[in-house]
């Protein structure tokens, strides 16, 4: 009886996870062939993932030990999760077949590092998210390197292995020395543990923990691997990197701190704050040089990963929700910029410098104008969802009385917009480029409904208002 | 809950011929005037609906009217529309100044027509849901998202620097109005709402009020533009195209204006004392600073464009002197401006599609060739000067008027800038039109065509208009002007009298 409720809660991972023994099965009976299939299999999965979610009870369960819950907050960043998993998959199919690397495994691959995010979100104690966390990065270190022949992509897989096992490791650190000074690995049981007042050896513990939790977020000081990984892995990938785990990270460390660190508030903010304001600062002008446009997007991330935490910092039931609807904005801006950049082919060839984008409003301007408005909402200019996203993050922080992050933020945000408008002015304001090569349906489709949703956003933002609010109710 | 009325129908009715556009073809000529007439008669289907909105305007009342209030969409957002005497003759200049907009660019646009036009249309709707908009999240979306349209009209139909002059108008007004955001944050955090007429009875705390009057001032002293803020503005007129920089001139610059009348004076008003000898400093350093920069302009363009920093000086003084003449004289100058610097734009146009310069230095002596041009020219010549008789000399005069009830001293040096302003205003006027006509080029240029008439005429006329019958802006402003005055508590001044007389 028991088992059958856990197993009622963590259904979708368990869809995730039988399917992908299927589909190893049917990859290995097959062989080769079987790419195609294995890839629209695993989408079925991961759509049925998302059913799974949908239709499962709202009620709030602990599971397995507590070390496995599932609440409002975890159904949220599980459905971006999904989305962002989904959306990848289909970008890559086209892509994949053209530089000749599509093998099975590669669905796969993603469907298990899905299955240790969604672990990962809904881990409730330590050890759960350590497991959860190494399932979702041991396939992120292969798909980094799926490309194998290509040095850098092989040479991005490396440096993302050597320096996540690093992160990984002073995550564990920092555990550890949580556990030896609350003698519990469960979140209640920390926050019970501290209900008397703050902990030299938790909060040092608690250092180390960010620090491994900033790491799988890209965020500055721990940042170093974006932007070489975001440009050597094969494209899709990025487009993967970008959006899924990133959801991921941010829900297991606002979970942390939410339901772990409750107490102590005041410590743990001083983190967030200053990873928050690193992050925007490094992603604000780091960026400007850049020539390469998938560079640019690993610090254009970092710089958002940063105004997310904004929202974090706040510690409120108002910055958690400023958080949701800022990663899930950002998730649907993000697959639609990969998938522009997936449009960029000339000739049969894959390009990706910022230069190749020239004059584009003249040679294919729909493109140019979904590029433009993806680039203005990533800049939060209004009435895009950009705004809205910064908006409610921001709004958070104001309430929370953090006025110098807040006004530190919106003026890193107007550097930031000065990239941005590079490229809508390289599009519509130079000479043309040689024209790219028409896209595959699946990237034309995932590049309309995501500049659509950017574009549309305001005149009924409520439904991801709204459930982000019910996800934020949920870790209070 | 009230269902949309007819601002909301004036705000989005441009929308329509934007969607319109989007199925007219742009390479060829009939695809080319198709896109022209379908933003031509939006505009003035606009206009039309405005100039019903004003039939329906009650003056007497100094609160909002046709309010229109709809729930949107949850996380505590809320669409409410209306107006009152301070934004409805905005509203008007807007949907007025438009289709002179379109029929300016009729010939000087030639590549890439129907986006031009959407961009144009666009960014009607957004200044007119500037105006409109009641609730102040609304007002930030008019507000900011004028910027994407206007940056690509300066950055893809522009003259030589046209990049660098749409990035620094671009993040000069970016970087202002976020600071504004964090404004209206806290606000709503405070109050609860982001109505803005429930804000404007929210006492905010004193302390609190100066943050935000700082903040608030940010973004409307760069959208105005004040001294030393103003740098943007030369840029992006020189480069925009004309009917860029009309409007730039005629509404984009008047948000500034409004945003001090609307929010600033009403909402902290103990700030606003507190700062009033900090933008009366301002606004004369403006005034003359600017006016004398005007004078060795080899731009026309940069020239009339240093003349609205001065002009703007005008408004923001005689909103801060908080008295009925200050104030009203304000609201009068902004729109008077609206209408003498849009013409003004639009005349240079005129030689600049002849000439493809706007050099100073190359022109010379066209009243023998251009009689009717002279003529249109030195009227709104005169009305920039501040003429009796003309437009511009009302706004002038009531401002200075309020301000010298307010701060004699204050008054003394803005005087001082009316000489200036008649100083490069007649220099620029002898440098162009007087003189021989030596120049080979402009031997045969040609005079007014039936458009470029028909374009001037309506202008021309309302300017002398305005000037000897200013009453019907007076009127649909005073009410709304007198209970700002007296929620700011301001002695009213012995001189009131003699000021209500002159309208």
């Amino acid at each position: 009886m028991a088992m059958s409720v856990a197993l009622a809660h963590a259904l979708p991972e368990a869809i995730l996870f039988v399917g992908a023994l299927l589909l190893v099965l049917i990859g290995a009976i097959r062989g080769e062939k079987s790419a195609p299939l294995v890839a629209e299999l695993a989408m079925a999965v991961l759509t049925l993932a998302g059913v799974a979610i949908v239709v499962s009870s709202k009620r709030h369960g602990e599971v397995f030990d507590g070390a496995f819950i599932d609440d409002g907050f975890a159904r949220f960043m599980k459905m971006l999760v999904l989305v962002g998993s989904l959306g990848s998959l289909v970008l890559s199919r086209d892509y994949l077949r053209r530089e000749g690397i599509d093998q099975f495994e590669y669905p796969i691959l993603i469907l298990l590092s899905t299955l240790g995010m969604l672990m990962l979100t809904s881990a409730n104690n330590l050890l759960a998210l350590y497991l959860g966390l190494e399932l979702m990065s041991l396939a992120l270190y292969v798909v980094a390197a799926f490309h194998r022949d290509n040095v850098k992509a092989s040479e991005a897989g490396l440096k993302y292995f050597v320096l996540g096992a690093l992160s990984s490791g002073m995550l564990l650190y920092g555990a550890s020395l949580i556990y030896g000074y609350t003698g519990t690995l469960s979140f209640h049981g920390i926050a019970a543990a501290l209900k008397s007042g703050p902990n030299v050896g938790v909060i040092f513990g608690l250092v180390f923990l960010m620090a491994g939790l900033a790491f799988k977020m890209s965020t500055v000081p721990f940042h170093m691997w974006t932007p070489d990984v975001y440009e050597g892995a094969p494209t899709p990938v990025t487009a993967f990197f970008a959006s899924a785990p990133k959801m991921a990270a941010v829900a297991i460390t606002a979970r942390v701190v939410m339901s772990a660190f409750p107490g102590i508030v005041h410590e743990w903010r001083q983190i967030v704050v200053f990873i928050s304001i690193a992050s925007m600062a490094v992603g604000s002008f780091a960026a400007i040089g850049q020539q390469n446009i998938k560079r640019l997007m690993a610090y254009s991330s970092i710089g958002h990963m940063g105004f997310a935490l904004v929202a974090l910092a706040a510690g409120s039931e108002m910055g958690v929700r400023g958080l949701a609807v800022y990663v899930a904005i950002y998730l649907v801006m993000t697959l639609g910029v990969f998938a522009a950049i997936l449009h960029m082919r000339v000739n049969g060839k894959a390009v990706e410098n910022i230069s190749d984008l020239s004059g584009l409003s003249r040679t294919n301007g729909w493109l140019a104008f979904a590029l433009a408005m993806l680039m203005f909402s990533l800049a939060g200019v209004p009435p895009l969802a950009g705004f809205f996203a910064k908006y409610y993050a921001f709004l958070a922080a104001v309430q929370a009385g953090l006025f110098p992050l807040a006004v530190i933020g919106v003026l890193l945000s107007a550097v930031a917009a000065y990239y941005y408008l590079r490229i809508v002015k390289i599009m519509y304001f130079d000479a043309p480029a040689p024209a790219f090569d028409p896209a595959p349906f699946s990237v034309r489709a995932v590049l309309a409904l995501s500049t659509a949703l950017v574009f549309l956003f305001w005149i009924y933002p409520a439904p991801i208002v709204e459930a982000a609010g019910a996800a934020a109710r949920a870790l209070f | 809950m009230t269902g949309p009325g007819i601002l909301s129908a004036l705000t989005f009715l441009p929308l329509v011929g934007v969607f319109m556009l989007l199925f007219v073809r742009n390479d060829d000529e009939a695809g080319k005037n198709a896109a022209r007439h379908i933003a031509l008669w939006t505009t003035v289907a606009t206009f039309v609906l405005a100039c019903l909105a004003w039939s329906r305007f009650d003056n007497s009342a100094p609160g909002f009217q046709m309010v229109e209030q709809m729930g949107w969409a949850g996380g505590g957002l809320v669409y409410k529309m209306g107006v009152d005497g301070i934004s409805f003759p905005f509203v008007v200049l807007t949907a007025f100044l438009m289709p002179f907009c379109i029929l300016a660019s009729w010939k000087s646009i030639d590549t890439r027509v129907s986006e031009y036009m959407i961009a144009f249309l666009v960014l009607e709707t957004l200044m007119i849901g500037v105006f409109c908009a009641l609730d102040l999240v609304l007002f930030y979306l008019f507000f900011e998202g004028g910027l994407i349209p206007m940056f690509l009209i300066i950055g893809i139909w522009g003259g030589k620097r046209r990049i660098y002059a749409s990035f620094k108008f671009f993040l000069y007004t970016l970087v202002g109005s976020l600071l504004m955001l964090i404004a209206i944050m806290w606000m709503a955090n405070y109050a609860h709402t982001t109505d803005i007429t429930t804000l404007l009875q929210t006492k905010f705390p004193v302390d609190a009020q100066k943050w935000l009057w700082l903040a608030f001032f940010a973004s409307f002293a760069v959208k105005m533009p004040m001294w030393p803020v103003h740098t943007w503005l030369p840029d992006a007129h020189v480069e925009a195209p004309t009917a860029g920089s009309v409007i730039l001139a005629g509404i984009l610059l008047k948000m500034g204006g409004y945003g001090f009348l609307r929010f600033s004076l009403p909402m902290f008003p103990e700030a606003s004392h507190h700062f009033a000898p900090l933008v009366f400093a301002l606004s004369v350093i403006a005034i003359v600073y600017t006016s004398l920069v005007a004078l060795v302009q080899e731009d026309i363009k940069k020239l009339i464009a240093y003349s609205s920093v001065a002009h703007m000086g005008f408004v923001t003084m005689g909103m801060f002197a908080m008295n009925q003449q200050g104030v009203q004289g304000a609201v009068f100058q902004m729109v008077s401006h609206g209408l003498v610097s849009g013409a003004l734009f639009l005349c240079v146009g005129v030689i600049y599609d002849r000439m493809h310069t706007r050099e100073i230095a190359a022109y010379g002596g066209l009243v023998h060739r251009m009689p009717l041009y002279a003529v249109a020219f030195m009227l709104f010549t005169m009305a920039n000067v501040g003429l009796p008789g003309t437009s511009g000399f009302v706004g002038e005069f009531l401002t200075l008027l309020g301000t010298f009830a307010a701060n004699s001293k204050v008054a003394f040096f803005a005087t001082s800038g009316v000489i200036l302003s008649a100083a490069y205003a007649l220099y620029l006027y002898r440098r162009v039109i007087f003189g021989k006509l030596e120049k080979p080029e402009l031997a045969s240029i040609q005079d007014l065509s039936m458009r470029e008439v028909a374009i001037l005429a309506p202008l021309f006329f309302l300017v002398i208009y305005y000037g000897v019958h200013p009453a019907p802006i007076m009127d649909a402003s005073a009410a709304s002007v007198a209970q700002l005055v007296k929620s700011l508590g301001s002695e009213p001044g012995p001189i009131k009298a003699a000021a209500l007389a002159t309208h």
